[in-house]
Parts: C-alpha cells; sequence; structure tokens
C-alpha cells in the first residue's frame, strides 16, 4: 500500500520548497478559488469575519481549525451553500453567481450515513454523482458513464459492494461511498469536508492514496480538517480558521506535522491554552458522533 | 369482476383506481426521500378549499383544486425555506386555514351539504365523471414526465440538499416543482380516497417496499405494484362488500405495509444465519462494526 502511495505521490527525496507550495502551479490559470473579504453570519451572529484567500489549482490545501472556527461555514460558502453576508467568492475566475461548470467540482459532505429514508443501492448513490454531467435526456447511462461509476467504486475499494443497500455499509465504508459519487462526475476540483471521519485506520491509508492519486493527476484538493492526520503526507498548505478569521496560511511542515498538532507553536492562542490536548478531545467527539448505526 | 365492470362508473372508477395507483407512489417515493411524508396531508387540506371554490362558483372542483393545491404547495415551499425554525408552524397554520376554509365555503354553497363535505374528505370514487377522469389521466402523464425528465435531479435533491447546490442544481426550482408535482398528484388521488387519507396513498406503499429493497429504483417499481394493487384491490373489494371504497383502499395498503415488516424480518433472520453459516464465527468483524480505538477516538496508526 505505501508502495502505490510513492508511486503517486512526488519523491521524498526531491521535497519541494516550503515557499513553493504557496505559488500557482499554473501560473496562467486563475485560482481554483478566489475569496475576498469573505463574511458569513447565521442569524445576525458573525460566523466568517472577512476572510480572503487564494486557493491554487492543482494544489492541496488543508482547511484547519477547531470546533466552530468557521472551516466548515468557508467551505460552503465557497460552493454557494450559504450566502455570503459581504465580500466575493470566484471559482476558477468566474463569479459564483455566474459560474456553470459544475461538473468541475465534487464535494464530499460530511454526513452521518450516505443513505437517504429511501434504501438506495452504492452504484445509485455514486451515479448519483453524474447528475451535473449527464444530459437530461440521457436516460440510460453511456458506456463512460459506467465507467467512472465503476473506476470511482474501484479507487475507494467499494467495487464488489455496488448492489449493496449503503446502509448495510459501515460508517467508514459510507464515507467512501460519498467519495466515489464525487469522483463518478470525474471533476477536477475536490471539497471535502472531514473526508476521515469515522474511518478506520487502513482505509484512512487509502483515502489518503487516493488523495495522492487525485494530486498527482493535477486536481485541486481542498480537504476541511481537525487534524492533517494521515494526510499530512498530501497537505502542501494549510490555512487555520479561528473564530472565524485566518490565523495561520503557510505551507505544511513536512517534518514536525501540521500547525495544527498539539504541541506546536503558534501565533495564535488555542481556545483552552490549559487543556493539554484540545485536538484530541474535539477529534474524539467528533468520532464519537460519528459511529455508524442503522436508521 | 364481470359483475364490476357492468356498470358504467365502475369502470370509471376502476380505470382512476388504477391512474391514482400508479402515480401516487412514485411521486410518494420522492417525498419519504426527502423526509417531506406529511407534505401530501398538507396539501389535501388546502386542496379542500380548492374544491369547495369550485363548487361555489360552479366550475370543476378538480381543477379549482389542482389551482389552489398547487398554489398552497408554492407556499408551503417558501415557508419552508424562509422560516427554517418555525416551519412546522407555518406548514401547521396552512393546514388549518386550509380545512377551515373549504368547510366555510361549502357550507357557504347554495345546494351542498354535509353529504357534499364527506364525499370529498373521504372520498367518492362512484361519482367520478367522464371529464374528471380525463383530468386526471392528463395529469398522472404530466406526473410522469416531471420524473422522467427531472428523476436524477430531484434523487439528488431529496438526498442531500447542500450536494445538489454544489452540483450547480437549480435547487429552488426543482423544491418547487417537486411540491406542486406532489400538489397534483394529491388532486388525482383525492376523488378516490378523499383528502384527508390521500397522503397515505402517496406514503404507505413506499413504507412498505422499503422494507424489502435495497435499491431506490425497486421500491419506486414495487411501491408502484403495491400502490395499484391496494387501490383496485380496495376498490374491488369495498364493491362486493359494500365497504366505504377510500378507507378499504388505505387499509388495503397498511395491510401490505404489515405484511412486508413481517416478511423483512424473517428475511433478515435467514440471511444472518445464512452468512453466519458460510463465515464461521468470529471470523472477522461485521460489515457495521466500528474498529476499535485505544485513544478515545483518534485511531492507531499501524
Amino acid at each position: 500500500m505505501s508502495d502505490q502511495f510513492r508511486r503517486d505521490a512526488p519523491p521524498p527525496a526531491d521535497p519541494p520548497p516550503a515557499a513553493e507550495a504557496l505559488l500557482p502551479r499554473h501560473p496562467s490559470a486563475p485560482p481554483a478559488f478566489r475569496i475576498a473579504d469573505a463574511r458569513v453570519a447565521y442569524d445576525g451572529v458573525p460566523v466568517l469575519d472577512g476572510v480572503s484567500l487564494d486557493l491554487h489549482a492543482g494544489r492541496t490545501t488543508a482547511v484547519l481549525g477547531p470546533n466552530g472556527s468557521g472551516k466548515s461555514t468557508l467551505m460552503r460558502a465557497m460552493l454557494g451553500i450559504v450566502p455570503l453576508v459581504s465580500g466575493e467568492v470566484l471559482l476558477h475566475g468566474t463569479p459564483l453567481r455566474r459560474f456553470r461548470q459544475w461538473r468541475r467540482i465534487g464535494y464530499v459532505p460530511q454526513r452521518l450515513t450516505a443513505g437517504g429514508a429511501v434504501p438506495a443501492t452504492v452504484r445509485e448513490i455514486v451515479a448519483s454523482g453524474q447528475v451535473a454531467t449527464r444530459g437530461r435526456l440521457s436516460f440510460f447511462p453511456s458506456r463512460s458513464d459506467r465507467a467512472a461509476v465503476h473506476e470511482a467504486l474501484e479507487t475507494v475499494g467499494l467495487a464488489g459492494r455496488a448492489r449493496d443497500s449503503v446502509r448495510e455499509l459501515s460508517g467508514g465504508q459510507q464515507q467512501r461511498v460519498l467519495i466515489a459519487r464525487a469522483l463518478a462526475g470525474r471533476p477536477d476540483t475536490f471539497v471535502m469536508d472531514e473526508p476521515m471521519a469515522g474511518v478506520d485506520a487502513e482505509n484512512q491509508k487509502a483515502l489518503a492514496e487516493t488523495i495522492a492519486r487525485l494530486r498527482g493527476q493535477g486536481a485541486t484538493v481542498v480537504l476541511v480538517l481537525h487534524e492533517p492526520g494521515p494526510l499530512e503526507e498530501v497537505i502542501e498548505r494549510s490555512v487555520v480558521l479561528d473564530e472565524g478569521r485566518i490565523v495561520h496560511d503557510g505551507p505544511t511542515p513536512p517534518a514536525t506535522g501540521a500547525c495544527a498538532r498539539p504541541g506546536h507553536e503558534h501565533q495564535h492562542p488555542h481556545p483552552d491554552p490549559n487543556d493539554p490536548d484540545p485536538w484530541s478531545a474535539s477529534a474524539t467527539a467528533l468520532i464519537r458522533f460519528e459511529v455508524p448505526g442503522r436508521d | 369482476m364481470t359483475e364490476l365492470l357492468q356498470y358504467e362508473f365502475m369502470r370509471r372508477a376502476l380505470l382512476a383506481a388504477v391512474l391514482v395507483g400508479l402515480v401516487t407512489p412514485v411521486i410518494g417515493t420522492f417525498l419519504v426521500q426527502r423526509r417531506l411524508a406529511l407534505l401530501g396531508d398538507g396539501i389535501g387540506h388546502v386542496a379542500l378549499t380548492g374544491v369547495a371554490l369550485g363548487l361555489l362558483t360552479s366550475t370543476s372542483p378538480v381543477l379549482t383544486a389542482a389551482v389552489v393545491a398547487t398554489a398552497g404547495a408554492v407556499l408551503m415551499e417558501l415557508v419552508r425555506v424562509r422560516t427554517r425554525a418555525s416551519g412546522e408552524v407555518a406548514l401547521a397554520l396552512l393546514f388549518y386555514g386550509g380545512i377551515a376554509g373549504g368547510v366555510l365555503l361549502i357550507n357557504l354553497t347554495p345546494g351542498a351539504s354535509n353529504a357534499t363535505l364527506t364525499s370529498y374528505l373521504f372520498g367518492s370514487v362512484s361519482t367520478v365523471a367522464e371529464e374528471d377522469l380525463w383530468f386526471v389521466a392528463g395529469l398522472t402523464l404530466g406526473v410522469f414526465a416531471v420524473v422522467a425528465l427531472f428523476g436524477r435531479e430531484l434523487f439528488v435533491l431529496c438526498q442531500d440538499e447542500e450536494v445538489a447546490r454544489a452540483h450547480g442544481l437549480p435547487v429552488r426550482f426543482l423544491s418547487i416543482l417537486l411540491s406542486v408535482t406532489a400538489a397534483l398528484t394529491v388532486v388525482i388521488a383525492m376523488r378516490i380516497v378523499g383528502v384527508l387519507m390521500v397522503s397515505a396513498l402517496l406514503i404507505v406503499p413506499v413504507a412498505a417496499a422499503q422494507q424489502l429493497t435495497r435499491s431506490f429504483r425497486v421500491t419506486m417499481g414495487l411501491a408502484v405494484v403495491i400502490g395499484l394493487a391496494s387501490s383496485v384491490g380496495g376498490l374491488t373489494t369495498a364493491f362486493y362488500g359494500d365497504l366505504a371504497p377510500g378507507a378499504t383502499i388505505v387499509i388495503l395498503a397498511l395491510a401490505v405495509f404489515c405484511a412486508a415488516v413481517a416478511a423483512s424480518g424473517v428475511l433478515n433472520r435467514l440471511s444472518k444465519r445464512r452468512s453466519a453459516a458460510s463465515r464461521g464465527p468470529g471470523d472477522g468483524p461485521l460489515a457495521d462494526t466500528m474498529p476499535a480505538t485505544t485513544t478515545g477516538g483518534r485511531v492507531e496508526q499501524s
């Protein structure tokens, strides 16, 4: 598994200079996401307080921060799921309002289950990721549509379970179904909300490989995470949010782990400096929340 | 069966029952998926005002019901979006407004009585006129066209609205489309089972089907079969047993639901026993188990 990883990831012997990770990989291309002074408020309470950020195409960025820091809201605002109070978001150079190339976007939400109230097979859920790419009148999937679904299932290691109901899957497997759904439309820009939540160690490694492979293919990946964990090696840049503001933005230090790690010296205060390990505490709460259940 | 078909009104009623049995579970599947199972009920209440308006103005009650129910569905969708917290209360207000308006207007109508009201509240399949039948057939076609053209988008919308937005789907338009389609379906089914039980035809066949299925498409297909069987079977039973047709249809659908729950329990036990036998005891974790974690959540890296 680690062999596979090395083949896809950039060679570790020649790590990119730290500052390079912040530069566009393709200088002529517009940033995948340009966020200019974005403000979001829920019922008058500010959640994002003037965030400006360029996420370059072809780069893998982690948005880190504690619960309530606004990282999920930032991600939702980037995709137009929540409206901005002020500011602007440009997707691949186009303002969100006029953006039409939605087939380029693959979104992986954070969910307890991949299914809804009505049973659905793994294949049905994954194929629904092609809703932006398939024509309205193409009643049956083309050969390439079917191939894309199969490929997505292979990538997350669930090809053998295509006909199963998603309810029969574990929490980690359902998370992989959501990732496969994002892959099925063959987008080049991925936004993933806590893709590792509730996923066991073995599958976390497989997911890290998937993301490394996407990066190798030139995809833009934005990960919203509590902690870099097993994704540390694929993350090129870390943006840390706290109370709706960016408090750190820089290349992920390759050896010492991300700046969000416990014990790392920040220029900003943690929510509770006396807490010996606030990250694992919040991660615990999250994972306990993520324990899969039958519904 | 031949005796049944001798009567003109029963032939029309049976045809209406077939159309209703076909179309209601299709929309019902999307409503259940979107966790809006009670939307049909709300629309039914509002439709009663439409019926009363038709009786009062001597126009076709089915037509006015369709117009008012559509308006009500759009209003409900807007209320649902605008008021995140108090949406439920707002819907309840609309329910009661619809039924009170209906009763009030029917009582104002000269020549209309409580019997008229009852026939719309609980259905009166024997009074289906030929023009009603054409109208119901047209609406049925319309509903099928919506599902054929927008089914994929509706699936994503009902599955996860946020994902639908991230796909750039017109979420507002699709939500209203689904509500309006549901409203028209309610109006179609109203003649058969009445506005108070109309939602049962949308929801109960789906609830029964999903006990036995693992796929969305199969659930929808099986729900249509159950819906058809209940509406045609219920109507026939009511004819021979001299029972209330609407109530018989709904009771039959509920009986199928109970049978499906029992059957799924038996099937589950059988499949568990089979998988236990093929797997052998203690051979690896089941699909539903989480790996044990040592540090209270953070998974140990090996």
